[in-house]
């Protein structure tokens, strides 16, 4: 992965103007490459598809996938800017195991009066995230100790908490439904549902589940919206690059891209409309993606992350306080790790010790499969979400086929060194 | 005369768009120093990665003949075996061993994996004298000086019996001093038969040492002269293809009121908490002056600058600084910057660029509100800035997108002094700016350095070369271990001057 996808810039000078069909084959080689994490997502999901005989895209199994992998993404979100500030982060397991722990604590076991209220309780446990990744951080960044050694102890540290909140072995449960919506929930349909095919009624008089087709319309109408501006503002920031004089990318590439992600959008409403409408944790996950593209391609912060990445010594030297940001990335990876505990203890409906154990381990899979880079200041927020999804579909893959759990473990292993070798050839040979 | 050791035929090696050699002969006698010189990205390196195996045969057209045989080396391990050793710019030493263990690295005098310690520390001994380092074999890399760790890297040639030593800009970060012993060095190994390649910017060096020049331009050979033929104006004419009539850019100073004043300045040493590295200093630059600070290696010039600059550099500093009459704070480095100050570092790969980023990022890093709203980057007004800057300062690269760590060293230079320019300093410190930088490049920083002293900056240039500073400066401030020695303006300044006042200075301090 390129560090940015480059529009095929085009500055008024003479010597850069080239016409014709050169440009639009290097553009499409760059783009290829920039694409090709997604082409290997899309890759394997109609490969397993056809090895699960369909189960995959069906309705039931996307809300699940979404359900099972959003904690992964929202963490791998944060670990995204910790390694592109070239830092690593062991503990989001374990911070996301405590902090689902002191949820569910708040909620059903401490007498806390109104403060146990499910909306009051995330906030304090986000907060409380936050400053875990503060007290982290500030080693890393005031007293630069090794961020691998700081977090690594953060993990014992965390992991033993949790064990220790939850007295031994036993769980904490069950959670309010309130607090549940959060992971299993959907959205509601303030619209209505419009029914296309009435469901058959059986000789009992009860419907078959499953059978007929009723839309959720407040689904299709979001997705609907999303695709129409998503559109209209790639066409807009065209516009606004030719009329400055800059050339945008060829327009055919432009369409097809538009067009293929537009589809698989539509695509994907559409089985959720079917179901039961769009997952509330997937809505939470869209909205923190677009924000995090938006904070590391747009904002000033996001730029000056990546250049503490690439070079620290020089960055510093152009006036970036590289101790706060450090610290920064650190809360802000401290705030997601709690946000993924509470989607993990949501989902299951109760605090379990083992909750999140080894998590930390995909959420750092996922982004390097995502191409990001080891040594710092390379990496992308679609590429680590991408990333994340291929772990997922994998996992509820191979699990549908009926792996072996240890034989699952095996492939994701080897899909993550096939994924950082293929980058890393790419890289030498460009 | 003696035979040929060397002949390197129709030499053209390709990278994907790119022709780097096309048809490079080169060809070196036995006991010469040749030297091969040639602008930034000229070919020289790629041509001694192609001699020294880096490139492996059959990556290159053209024949390699050594000693009358044909080689076709597959790694550094091939030639090294021939006696062909390479020492690269970026020394390739090992910071926490000791001078044995890298001397002898990778071939250490072992049985059976065990290593003879005596045995490799009286050698190494025996190889210092050789090159005239007094140092203990024990002592740590990292504790001795650059001067001394490149002759640490030629002991380590010598030890692999080497006959064709290649120096690839051996003193391009060497003081005057070491600059000199390193080249009596080489004249030393030539009367014991040892033939050196020489790649150097310096044209006074070359002219020195030299036996015969190769001139590389645009990844062709332009000529080779003899030493009756060697000048530095024929040297250059060929290098840049065109006669340079001066070094230097004409300009007329219009010198206005002080800008940036610094008072009885100190600094203590960040490690090494009682050793005073900068001894109560006091400068002051005038809007529209050029002043130059001459030094040598290790006076304190670059720890002065950065002291300066938000106190990158040292503890315990103290003093005053002034911009236009009113004290300023420059406790960090986004408050220097903010007061208009900046400062272009000595070494652009380390602190000065991003090189896994392209240089329109690295342009605006410094100023970012520069080319943004509400903490949101307007893309294209920062691709304007970038386009802008680089027409400005002459960078050439394909676009705006090129990553800096595939450029020359020349137009990395230039990313550099862009994004300080974007930044609108009043007051410009520039340490070591042309260093590592061809002739073509040199001039076109220094007009750059002249067009912004005519809008009105205040800018010091530190350098060790001093005609540079000679060429360039309005005022020289000469600094030795700590403390300004001597001030004088250029038109009264020479480098007999300057170095007597070193010399003078050096007296007083001891």
């Amino acid at each position: 992965m390129t560090t940015e996808s480059a529009p095929a810039p085009k500055s008024g000078v003479a010597e850069d103007v080239q016409q014709g069909p050169r440009v639009a084959v290097s553009a499409l080689i760059t783009n290829l490459r920039e694409y090709g994490l997604i082409l290997a997502l899309i890759a394997i999901m109609v490969f397993f598809q056809f090895t699960t005989s369909g189960t995959l895209f069906k309705p039931v199994n996307l809300s699940n996938l979404v359900q099972q992998n959003s904690f992964i993404i929202v963490m791998a979100l944060g670990m995204l800017l910790v390694i592109v500030s070239g830092h690593i982060d062991l503990s989001v397991g374990s911070v996301a195991g405590f902090i689902g722990a002191l949820a569910a604590m708040m909620m059903v076991i401490w007498p806390l009066g109104p403060l146990s209220n499910p909306l009051v309780v995330s906030i304090i446990c986000l907060i409380i995230g936050g400053g875990i990744g503060a007290a982290q951080g500030y080693w890393i960044a005031y007293h630069r100790i090794p961020s691998f050694i700081v977090t690594l102890a953060g993990m014992l540290i965390f992991r033993g908490i949790c064990q220790a909140l939850l007295g031994g072995g036993s769980s904490v449960g069950p959670l309010p439904d309130g607090f549940k919506a959060l992971s299993s929930g959907f959205i509601p349909d303030v619209i209505g549902p419009l029914t296309l095919i009435p469901p058959t009624v059986n000789a009992a008089g009860k419907t078959i589940i499953g059978s007929g087709l009723t839309l959720h319309m407040t689904t299709i109408l979001i997705g609907v919206v999303a695709v129409l501006a998503y559109a209209y503002f790639g066409l807009k920031a065209r516009r606004t690059r030719e009329q400055h004089g800059y050339e945008a990318e060829p327009f055919t590439l432009f369409v097809i891209k538009t067009l293929v992600t537009s589809a698989l959008a539509l695509f994907l409403v559409y089985q959720f409309a079917s179901y039961r409408g769009l997952p509330i944790v997937l809505m939470v996950m869209g909205v923190l993606i677009a924000l995090f593209v938006f904070v590391t391609k747009r904002m000033t912060i996001g730029r000056r992350i990546y250049a503490m990445g690439g070079n620290a010594k020089a960055a510093q030297l152009s006036g970036i306080k590289t101790e706060r940001l450090t610290l920064m990335v650190f809360v802000n990876m401290g705030v997601l790790s709690a946000l993924g505990g509470l989607i993990i203890a949501a989902r299951l409906g109760q605090a379990v010790p083992a909750a999140g154990l080894g998590s930390e381990l995909d959420v750092i899979a996922a982004v390097f499969i995502g191409g990001a880079s080891a040594m710092g200041g390379v990496g992308q927020v679609i590429g680590a979400v991408v990333g994340g999804f291929i772990m997922g579909v994998m996992n509820n893959g191979m699990s549908i086929m009926g792996v072996n759990v240890d034989w699952q473990q095996v492939v994701k292993g080897l899909v993550l060194l096939g994924a950082v070798v293929f980058d890393v050839y790419n890289k030498n040979k460009g | 005369m003696a035979s040929t050791i060397l002949e390197m035929r129709d030499i053209t090696k390709t990278f994907p768009g790119v022709k780097a050699l096309s048809n490079v002969n080169l060809s070196v006698e036995e006991g010469e120093i040749h030297a091969v010189v040639g602008e930034n990205g000229a070919g020289k390196s790629t041509l001694m990665k192609v001699l020294s195996g880096v490139y492996a045969s059959g990556t290159y057209d053209g024949a390699i003949v050594y000693r009358g045989e044909e080689c076709h080396f597959k790694g550094i391990h091939d030639s090294e075996h021939k006696g062909i050793v390479i020492i690269h710019q970026e020394l390739a030493l090992v910071p926490m061993l000791s001078i044995a263990e890298n001397i002898f690295l990778g071939n250490e005098h072992a049985r059976f994996g065990i290593i003879d310690w005596n045995a490799n520390e009286t050698r190494t001994s025996a190889l210092l004298k050789k090159v005239g380092l007094k140092e203990d074999p024990k002592t740590l890399i990292t504790n001795i000086g650059v001067g001394k760790q490149q002759l640490v890297e030629i002991a380590k040639a010598l030890s692999k019996e080497v006959q064709l030593l290649i120096l690839d800009e051996p003193t391009a970060s060497l003081s005057e001093k070491d600059s000199q012993a390193l080249l009596d060095l080489l004249l030393e190994f030539k009367r014991q038969g040892i033939t050196s390649i020489l790649i150097s910017h310096k044209l006074n060096e070359v002219n020195r040492v030299a036996d015969k020049v190769t001139i590389i331009r645009d990844g062709r050979t332009i000529e080779t002269l003899a030493k009756k033929d060697i000048s530095e104006d024929r040297i250059i004419t060929s290098m840049v293809g065109r006669s340079l009539d001066d070094r230097y850019p004409p300009r007329e100073p219009k010198i206005g009121e002080v800008v940036l004043q610094v008072k009885n300045w100190s600094v203590y040493h960040p490690i090494h908490a009682e050793r005073q590295v900068i001894k109560g200093i006091d400068i002051n630059v005038r809007k529209g002056e050029v002043v130059g600070i001459a030094g040598l290696m290790g006076a304190g010039r670059t720890e002065f600058a950065m002291s300066l600059f938000g106190r990158s550099y040292g503890r315990r500093i103290t003093g005053e600084v002034l911009l236009k009459g009113k004290p300023i704070d420059v406790s960090s480095v986004s408050k220097a910057v903010e007061h208009g100050i900046a400062y272009v570092t000595e070494d652009r790969k380390t602190y000065g660029l991003n090189l896994i980023d392209h240089i329109k990022h690295n342009i605006t890093l410094a100023n970012l509100p520069g080319v943004s709203r509400h903490a949101v980057i307007d893309d294209l007004r920062e691709l304007a800035v970038a386009n802008d800057y680089k027409a400005k300062t002459n960078i050439r690269s394909s676009s705006v997108y090129q990553m800096t760590g595939n450029l020359s060293g020349g137009n990395q230079q230039k990313v550099v002094l862009s994004k300080w320019l974007f930044a609108n300093p009043e007051v410009l410190i520039l340490d070591e700016p042309t260093r590592g930088i061809d002739v073509g490049a040199k001039y076109e920083i220094y007009t750059i350095i002249a067009r912004l002293a005519s809008e009105g900056k205040a800018i010091i240039v530190i350098s060790s070369e001093m005609p540079e500073l000679l060429g360039i400066t309005d005022r020289i401030y000469v600094m030795n271990e700590g403390r300004i020695v001597g001030e004088m303006t250029a038109s009264d300044a020479s480098q007999e001057k300057i170095m007597r006042a070193i010399v003078r200075g050096e007296g007083k301090a001891s």
